[in-house]
């Protein structure tokens, strides 16, 4: 269990609103936490706007999106004011991401080696040789056990567990100190995700990273995660350790929970989540 | 004034409401989406607007025309720009205002008149040959490739030459030169969809291969179809202009501006406007096609959704 | 009794010569009528093509299917297909999205010739869980638990024997997931129906399903049942891996 550092992420009162034909539409709405060295699971199903929050701190949102936040700190800069060439620089280099299929992350014309040197030439600023020898150590680092070979593998030659030790050795020549993964092992095989997931454990234990892990599977989050955020209809509606999550208290927790078809709790009928609308207001 | 603002926003909200109660609903809901994206992008609009312009002109040409476009008057050849004639007279005292006004139906014929025959010819051979594949593919789009290894113009002046001149026959030539890329298009656009989940579903249910195409690639291709069609017009409009010009197209006394500027010709240098007014009308009319075209394009095509 | 499905020695070889690859190999099961066959693995284990030679979607395999005793072949007439329905993964992809929910549910009944549609779509919305103002909208503007609930209708409609399922609530929400796995149930109880189940979620599998196959390699590794299952009393150490999941 990682203890509570100084934290590198500061979000406060974050909101993202969409413009739509029928009218403005907030994804997010009023979401505040702070990310230090630790993983942070971000739990909600589609539309809770827990993709929307990771792709706020980066600035990655379509051009119909508008973000608010009454604070939106990461280290020295701030996000909400900074300019898009300030963006470029914490972006990729400070920042890092990792998606969910990294079959459409991976330039389908370039061999898996040159696109990592590319990152590390553009981002280190080193020469040809260096980058090149820098991609090999970081494919190693991702436990691939022929870096030579896989070096000139192009993306469609590399299995999915493959494309994403690629993926995040991609992330890590820039070392980041934050990365937010979105749904990392959602299109992996079962037996596949359980590597995948030790290796970021491994690296951000290691190195010091902060991580901020969205997905929507539960039980993976509760094993793998320190603290929990879970997020319902663009709100935070409870925080808690990882460990705790048993022990929930807000009702859509326990409602997720209760939901989850269990081998070791065999029922007849999954109990429904009965949504309470005095869930969409602001909990305190 | 308040009522009218409350029943109009009243209105537009039935009409984006997910929750629609009726199938009339539903398509007048999609219809009023797609007039607010036409509103949303000018030039796509203004070609709208031109094109609606034209169809109005062309349906009240007699209404509105001040001459009879064939009536002939050889005391007034020739007559440049005034008030009476406003775009002057042509070598047998037309007024070329009129014939411009008559031309527009000649162009609007020919053009709808492909538009119909192609667009059905061209998505039946290309959805065809996507959805089979095999050896139907194989053949059906040989046969587009022979039709795509010829400019179009040279094809429909060849095959104009062959059918003999008339309008009818310009229509015959044209279609012909206009429905391979419309295959080929059809094609991929099935090629795409042959395999989704719900073709597949149809399949498995014991849908025939009509039911399939009718149904479900239909609405699929007709998006790109329409734009692909609507980008054509202006090609179209030229091919039936140039055939006009050479005197394969519509003939004489019947008002077409290809052969309106390509009589005006000989007078070049002494009447301007005699080449000048319809080949501008044929600029004016193509430029609005393709601008409505890339804007349906914007619009209708899924992926920019 | 007869089982609802049977299926022996089933194989079905992709490719030719030196690049022939057997997706399914050698492959027997039968699941009696009203009971849930489970069919477990990771992607490429071949799960799903034996679902695709079941249903029609596959028509070059070797081996004998047969549903309620009578066999069938890659040519199937209208009863027989009606006898067996499918429900597809992706609840975005399964539906025309252009075809509201009205013209989705009348396709199969123009299809098999059945008369009374009004009555008969209203009554598979309502087994569905669905309001009937829904028949007018398109797929676009429901939700993904709501399309599901769609594709299943669609299935519904034609009174089938046999559904099979493939992966039916893997890309919906957990609280989706249990609303549509319930729906199944029920359904299953009111109509007798016999199911199919292809997932690579053992929870998944182990709450819908009586008899439950483990694929790897276009194999069987192990068949075993839902209370051998649950009680962790599982031989195979791919079976153990997949149920302890991460």
């Amino acid at each position: 269990m990682a203890k509570p550092t100084q934290p590198m992420l500061d979000v406060e009162n974050l909101k993202v609103r969409f413009r739509t034909l029928a009218g403005p539409i907030e994804a997010v709405r009023g979401v505040s936490f702070t990310l230090g060295k630790e993983k942070l699971g971000i739990i909600g199903e589609s539309g809770s706007g827990k993709t929307m929050t990771g792709r706020a701190v980066m600035r990655l949102l379509p051009k119909s999106a508008e973000i608010i936040a009454d604070k939106l700190q990461f280290e020295d800069v701030d996000l909400s004011t900074a300019t898009e060439r300030q963006m470029q620089s914490v972006r990729g280099r400070r920042i890092g991401m990792i998606l969910q299929d990294p079959k459409y992350s991976l330039n389908p014309v370039m061999s898996v080696g040159q696109q990592i040197s590319e990152m590390a030439r553009f981002h280190l600023r080193v020469g040809k040789r260096e980058a090149e020898e820098r991609t090999l150590a970081m494919l190693e680092q991702v436990h691939i056990r022929d870096p030579h070979r896989v070096y000139r593998l192009y993306p469609h030659e590399v299995s999915g567990g493959m494309g994403q030790r690629i993926m995040i050795a991609m992330m890590l020549v820039a070392s980041p100190s934050l990365i937010i993964a979105d749904e990392p092992t959602s299109a992996l095989d079962v037996s596949v995700r359980g590597q995948i997931l030790e290796l970021l454990d491994e690296i951000v234990v290691s190195r010091g990273i902060g991580l901020m892990f969205i997905s929507h599977d539960l039980n993976m989050v509760r094993s793998f995660c320190d603290r929990v955020l879970i997020m319902y209809a663009g709100r935070i509606v409870e925080t808690i350790a990882a460990s705790e999550l048993e022990n929930a208290r807000h009702p859509y927790t326990i409602g997720l929970l209760e939901a989850l078809p269990r081998i070791d709790a065999p029922r007849d009928r999954l109990a429904v989540l009965q949504r309470d609308p005095s869930w969409l207001e602001p909990t305190r | 004034m308040t009522s009218s603002t409350t029943v109009l926003s009243g209105l537009h909200a039935w009409l984006v409401t997910d929750d629609v109660a009726s199938s009339r609903q539903a398509k007048l809901g999609r219809a009023y989406r797609v007039w607010l994206e036409l509103l949303a992008n000018p030039l796509a609009f203004g070609g709208a607007v031109v094109v609606l312009v034209l169809v109005a002109l062309a349906l009240l040409a007699p209404v509105i025309s001040p001459y009879n476009p064939n009536a002939q008057n050889l005391l007034e050849a020739l007559r440049p720009p005034s008030a009476t004639h406003w775009f002057g007279t042509d070598e047998y005292g037309r007024d070329v205002f009129s014939r411009v006004l008559f031309g527009a139906r000649t162009t609007l014929y020919t053009t709808l008149l492909v538009a119909i025959i192609v667009a059905p010819i061209g998505f039946l051979v290309g959805a065809t040959s996507g959805y089979l594949g095999g050896w139907v593919d194989t053949v059906l789009m040989r046969i587009t490739d022979i039709f795509l290894a010829f400019p179009g113009l040279v094809l429909a002046l060849a095959f104009s030459a062959a059918l003999g001149p008339g309008i009818e026959n310009a229509v015959i030539a044209i279609s012909l030169t206009v429905w391979p890329p419309i295959a080929r298009l059809a094609r991929a656009e099935t090629l795409t969809v042959r395999n989704a989940d719900y073709v597949v579903a149809a399949r498995l249910q014991g849908a025939s291969v009509a039911r399939i195409l009718w149904r479900h690639i239909v609405p699929i291709c007709a998006p790109s179809i329409i734009v692909r069609v609507t980008l054509s017009m202006a090609s179209i409009i030229l091919t039936a202009a140039g055939l006009g010009f050479l005197g394969l197209g519509v003939q004489p006394p019947t008002a077409e501006w290809g052969a309106m500027a390509a009589s005006g010709r000989q007078y070049l240098l002494d009447a301007w406007w005699l080449t000048t007014i319809p080949g501008l009308a044929i600029l004016l009319v193509s430029l609005a096609f393709n601008l409505l075209g890339d804007g349906l394009r914007d619009i209708l095509d899924p992926r920019n959704g | 009794m007869t089982p609802a499905i049977c299926v022996e020695h089933l194989t079905v070889t992709f490719g030719e010569g030196m690049l022939a690859f057997r997706a399914v190999d050698d492959v027997s099961f039968s699941v009696m009528p009203g009971t849930a066959f489970g069919l477990v693995g990771e992607s490429g284990c071949g799960k799903s093509t034996v679902m695709g030679a079941i249903a029609g979607r596959l028509t070059d395999w070797q081996g004998k299917i047969a549903i309620d005793g009578e066999p069938i072949s890659g040519r199937r007439t209208l009863p027989q297909r009606a006898r067996v329905q499918m429900v597809f993964q992706d609840p975005y992809g399964s539906l025309h999205p252009r075809h509201t929910i009205e013209r989705t549910l009348l396709e199969p009944l123009e299809i098999h010739g059945l008369d009374d549609r009004d009555r008969r779509i209203g009554k598979v919305l309502e087994q569905v869980g669905l309001p009937q103002r829904f028949r007018y909208r398109f797929p676009h503007q429901l939700s993904g638990g709501q399309r599901q609930r769609v594709a299943i209708a669609r299935a519904l409609i034609l009174s089938p024997k046999v559904m099979l399922l493939d992966e039916p609530t893997s890309a919906l929400d957990v609280s989706v997931q249990a609303e549509v796995l319930n729906l199944l149930k029920t359904l299953q109880e009111d109509q007798g129906l016999t199911y199919l189940l292809v997932s690579h979620d053992m929870a998944v599998i182990a709450h819908v399903c009586d008899q439950i196959a483990v694929m790897r390699e276009g194999r069987f590794v192990e068949l075993t049942d839902k209370q051998r299952l649950i009680a962790g009393a599982v031989e195979n150490d791919y079976t153990r891996l997949l149920r302890e999941g991460v």
